[in-house]
């Protein structure tokens, strides 16, 4: 899967409140939380945002709540993927859950700028920046997370546990 | 090679005799936890599975503690979505509001999670039952709903990091010191992925209520869990609680750390956070003159027994500064009714102190104490990023309940000492 779009490039330690403050987690309906995505950290995201854009940032990206309406309001807002230098622990493991391709890249993170046009090859996570043309390799899943992507996110692979165990 | 705590709780939860960091496990769970925010998007993902009941009725719990008493019409719309699901599943564990508590108050508290368990809950403050020997991590909504489909949850076992604090106390230093005084020597992603174990004198001494509040913690240092060896202490605070046997694990003296820290602790004053991140600490004499607006005391950090009794010690006969409002938040009902019954909250009333009855409230910038542009406050609480409490223009300082209370008084952030 080729992934494809202009960078939204932001810092480090990007928190799940700038992701999505809580005053709006009263709902947790995807279109809700996407209008109010990264505001506290760009006011102007939610609104400029387009298909296929891509969030580009430091360390520790999602630090913070536990709060899956964080990367919810990142896919729902048309996000195609995030790459960052690392993640913190439970959004890595939210992504991955709901289907949101993320890749562990601290070169990658470093080195491209706002606004550049990137692409991604989701299987391989060879990452290409295509305003000037340098390739990075983002870390590989290990094969257990493999599969829970490939059965498309963790209800998937529960639902066909729980119906194989009868 | 001998087994951290964290990796003997998780082997014995997994079925096996040895586990090492970096294996991936399914482990069983103990306890499967959610609360008004996150529970909605669980149950909804869990009701997609088609299967009728959640593993085990015991061991789901559900606390609406976020928005609750409900601030507006949607956030009762999902308390009532939790409401409805747990007596459909017909949960033993559903705390309605006036006999609730902040979850990470109230689930020890009420004997829920003991040591030795495996605990999941759909709250990155989970981490706090570490404080009891527990592996307790924190995930997402959809690991809940697996979690309440299947009874169980696969995890990467953790490397561990040693936290050693030698030394006595100074007064008026507590666990949150530590903590913070911790996290700003590690930074905000200085434990990303791995357990903080605390251990050493000054942990020994800690009450268990202050346990609580670093354990907490730990996740505000990018932790997978915190952890402290169940000791005596620890025994005392589960005896009368527990319905169901418990275990006691503690780190085999040849287990493998990948890092070991040694902190003196006579060294270390009461710690302050500066905004927007809680690793801007600094010990109160090197704070300034910095006015607040605002003060809270409470929270699944500080919102105990010993945390309200060290604000009533500064604020009893004294008056908040003209200047201030200080909301004070018990964690739980049986914490509130015991503030009544010790006189604390007359004490804070007749101090000029508003009390609310438990809730998350403005810990999180829900409700019941919101910033507007510009404010400052000084929090118990754990976070201080940019907007937790409100405006995203306002600033939030955290600190332990004596500086909080001292900061009342003064207008100013003031060590306890100040007021005299
Ligand atoms: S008190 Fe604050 S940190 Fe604790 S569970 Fe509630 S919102 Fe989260």
């Amino acid at each position: 899967m080729q992934l494809k779009g202009k960078v939204w490039k932001f810092g480090n330690d990007i928190d799940t409140d700038a992701i999505i403050p809580a005053r709006y987690m009263n709902t947790s309906e995807p279109e809700e939380l996407a209008k109010h995505c990264m505001e506290d950290a760009d006011p102007e995201f939610p609104s400029k945002v387009k298909a296929g854009d891509i969030i580009v940032a430091g360390k520790n990206f999602g630090c913070g709540s536990s709060r899956e309406h964080a990367p919810i309001a990142i896919k729902a807002s048309g996000v195609s993927c995030v790459i960052a230098e690392s993640f913190a622990r439970i959004f890595y493991r939210n992504s991955i859950n709901i289907g949101l391709p993320i890749f562990e890249c601290p070169e990658a993170a470093k080195n491209i700028k706002e606004g550049d046009e990137v692409e991604v090859d989701a299987s391989t996570g060879t990452i290409t920046n295509l305003s000037d043309s340098r390739t990075y390799q983002a870390t590989p899943f290990p094969d257990f997370m493999k599969e829970i992507i490939s059965a498309g996110g963790l209800m998937k692979y529960v639902e066909k546990k729980v119906k194989s165990n009868g | 090679m001998g087994m951290t705590i964290t990796e003997k709780i998780l082997a014995a939860h997994c079925g096996k005799d040895y586990v090492e960091p970096g294996e991936l496990i399914n482990a069983k769970l103990d306890v499967v936890l959610g609360n008004d925010i996150t529970a909605p998007v669980a149950i909804k993902e869990f009701k997609k599975l088609g299967i009728d009941k959640v593993f085990d009725k015991d061991k789901v719990v559900l606390v609406p503690d976020h928005f609750t008493p409900n601030k507006d019409i949607k956030s009762a719309e999902q308390a009532k979505m939790v409401r409805e699901f747990a007596k459909e599943q017909e949960l033993t564990n559903y705390f309605e509001v006036g006999r609730m508590g902040i979850e990470h108050c109230l689930l020890p508290q009420e004997g829920l999670v003991l040591p030795g368990d495996l605990v999941i809950g759909a709250d990155s403050h989970t981490c706090t039952y570490g404080a009891l020997g527990a592996f307790a991590t924190g995930v997402g909504s959809t690991d809940m709903a697996a979690g309440m489909a299947t009874g169980e949850a696969w995890f990467k076992v953790p490397e561990s990091i040693k936290f050693v604090y030698h030394g006595k106390l100074k007064a008026g230093v507590t666990g949150k010191d530590l903590i913070l005084y911790t996290i700003g020597k590690i930074g905000v992603d200085g434990a990303r992925y791995k357990a903080m174990e605390f251990t050493g004198e000054a942990i020994s001494e800690l009450s268990m209520d202050g346990r609580f509040t670093m354990a907490n913690m730990a996740i505000e240092a990018g932790g997978k869990n915190g952890i402290i060896a169940p000791d005596e202490t620890t025994e005392k605070y589960v005896k009368e609680r527990a319905k169901r046997s418990y275990k006691f694990y503690s780190s085999d003296s040849d287990a493998n750390y990948s890092e070991v820290y040694d902190f003196n602790v006579a060294d270390i004053e009461p710690q302050v956070a500066f905004p927007h991140l809680p690793e801007n600490t600094r010990g109160i004499s090197e704070v300034g003159d910095i006015k607040i607006d605002q003060v809270v005391i409470g929270s699944c950090t500080n919102g105990r027994m010993e945390d309200l009794r060290q604000a009533a010690q500064i604020l009893s006969g004294k008056k908040v500064h003209p200047e201030v409002r200080v909301i004070i938040i018990p964690g739980t009902q049986e914490i509130y009714n015991q503030a009544i019954k010790e006189g604390l909250v007359q004490q804070f009333v007749e101090a000029g102190a508003v009390v609310s009855t438990p809730t998350c409230g403005p810990c999180l910038g829900g409700h019941m104490g919101i910033l507007a542009k510009g404010e400052r406050a000084i929090a118990t609480t754990n976070r201080n990023f940019v907007g937790r409490m409100g405006h995203p223009e306002s600033e939030v300082y955290l600190a332990g309940p004596a500086v909080a209370a001292a900061s009342a008084v003064m207008g100013r952030i003031a060590a306890p000492w100040e007021v005299k």
